[in-house]
């Protein structure tokens, strides 16, 4: 039971943080800094969040086999694959060095 | 598929087109309101303001692909999610909940992932949630960019996430913006909960999804949305100042505090540039690292389509 309510809260939590951000008044958002911050802030958000799921397990920081699929990515990204491939490349390098015993 | 997604030189600077309404949302959302703001319809031509400012515009199609690129690779990895979920001790009808009302993967991934290490439920929703604040800044940049109606923003809130945000920042246009929105947003809802459902059932049959190398996935699928954001050396600041806090915060925080304090790099990165600026006042600000001219100059063409949007509203 104590499952459900922990879904319920995250499924409330998470719609209502979505339609807030939708719902902020426009004038707020007319504020060049406002205008500067909001387009910085999904970059921080998206650099850190990639960076966890590559380096940590829980909350202890690893280096394991992401790390190389995540380089792989990342080449793949530098040049220019399509993001298909690049989350191909990931996942299929990522298994190929633990295949390998890494 | 999606190679304009990853690609670098696409501005995500909105545009105030007026094009006429293509998508299933552009329709709903201009139908009703003949008249009102940006949204009312063609006009003339119907090119976008900032034609001059912006490559070549972007044909529908190629927003189509994109934005099926990203919901097709991202919905699949809904199946991981599933797998996961299962592998945790949800249930079946749970799993599907989760993807079916949360809808924020990362979120999904924090909860199921403290339940599994006997976490406490509230504090697992609790690190959840935190990790959904930052759909909350999303939501406040397309806002503006999608400029939808009210009555239709509770319904489009479900789809504020990171893959729908990328895409919808990366298209020239209001009108591309929303295509992108709608097709992202339906391609990987529909997606991602169809494979929750495949990899909740067929748990038990792929055995270790870390062999898979299924926990790349997420990572890499949140390198090629960041990828495209980071054209000047102040994206760039921020981007390393938050992997250095998100990183480094991560062993004593809370599960989920540490994204949101890296969060803080972006205002970090930005004062410290105002104050570099404050510094070489009366010598040449154009000298510095490069961002210094686009900053100015966004702030500038910001100004320019407030006055411009003001005018229209008179």
């Amino acid at each position: 039971m104590s499952i459900w309510i922990a879904i319920g809260a995250t499924a409330v939590g998470c719609y209502l943080v979505k339609l807030v951000g939708l719902l902020v008044p426009a004038d707020t958002l007319e504020r060049p800094l406002v205008q500067r911050l909001a387009a910085l802030l999904p970059v921080a958000l998206l650099a850190a969040l990639t960076a966890q799921q590559t380096f940590s397990t829980g909350q202890s920081l690893v280096l394991d086999a992401r790390f190389a699929g995540v380089g792989a990515a990342a080449l793949a990204l530098l040049l220019r694959a399509p993001f298909l491939v690049v989350v191909g490349v990931a996942v299929a390098v990522t298994a190929g060095v633990r295949a390998l015993g890494g | 598929m999606a190679e304009q997604t990853a690609r670098p030189d696409i501005p995500a600077k909105e545009a105030y087109a007026t094009a006429a309404p293509s998508t299933a949302l552009a329709a709903r959302t201009d139908g009703p309101a003949p008249g009102h703001g940006d949204a009312a319809g063609p006009r003339p031509g119907s090119p976008s303001r900032d034609a001059s400012s912006t490559p070549a515009a972007k044909p529908d199609s190629a927003v189509v692909r994109d934005a099926l690129g990203v919901g097709i690779a991202v919905g699949l990895s809904g199946f991981a999610f599933g797998v996961t979920s299962a592998g945790s001790g949800l249930t079946l009808l749970q799993t599907c909940v989760l993807s079916l009302l949360v809808f924020t993967g990362a979120s999904q991934f924090a909860l199921v992932g403290a339940i599994a290490a006997g976490g406490n439920p509230l504090a697992a929703a609790a690190g959840a949630f935190f990790l959904g604040v930052r759909n909350a800044f999303y939501g406040l940049r397309l806002s503006q960019l999608l400029a939808l109606p009210r009555f239709v923003r509770p319904l489009a809130a479900h789809w504020v996430i990171d893959e729908t945000t990328a895409v919808s920042l990366a298209q020239p246009t209001r009108r591309t913006a929303r295509l992108g929105f709608t097709i992202t947003g339906l391609t990987l809802y529909v997606l991602w909960n169809l494979t929750t459902l495949l990899g909740a059932l067929g748990a038990e049959a792929i055995g270790d999804t870390d062999a898979w190398g299924i926990d790349a996935a997420g990572p890499a699928v949140f390198l090629a949305l960041l990828a495209p954001m980071l054209r000047t050396a102040t994206e760039r600041a921020v981007a390393g100042l938050a992997v250095l806090l998100g990183l480094g915060f991560l062993p004593v925080l809370p599960a989920g505090v540490p994204v949101l304090v890296a969060a803080l790099a972006a205002p970090a990165v930005l004062w410290l540039k105002g104050r570099a600026i404050g510094n070489r006042v009366g010598g040449n600000r154009d000298s510095g690292d490069g961002s210094t001219g686009d900053g100015a100059g966004r702030t500038k063409e910001a100004r320019t389509k407030n006055a411009q949007r003001k005018e229209r509203e008179q």
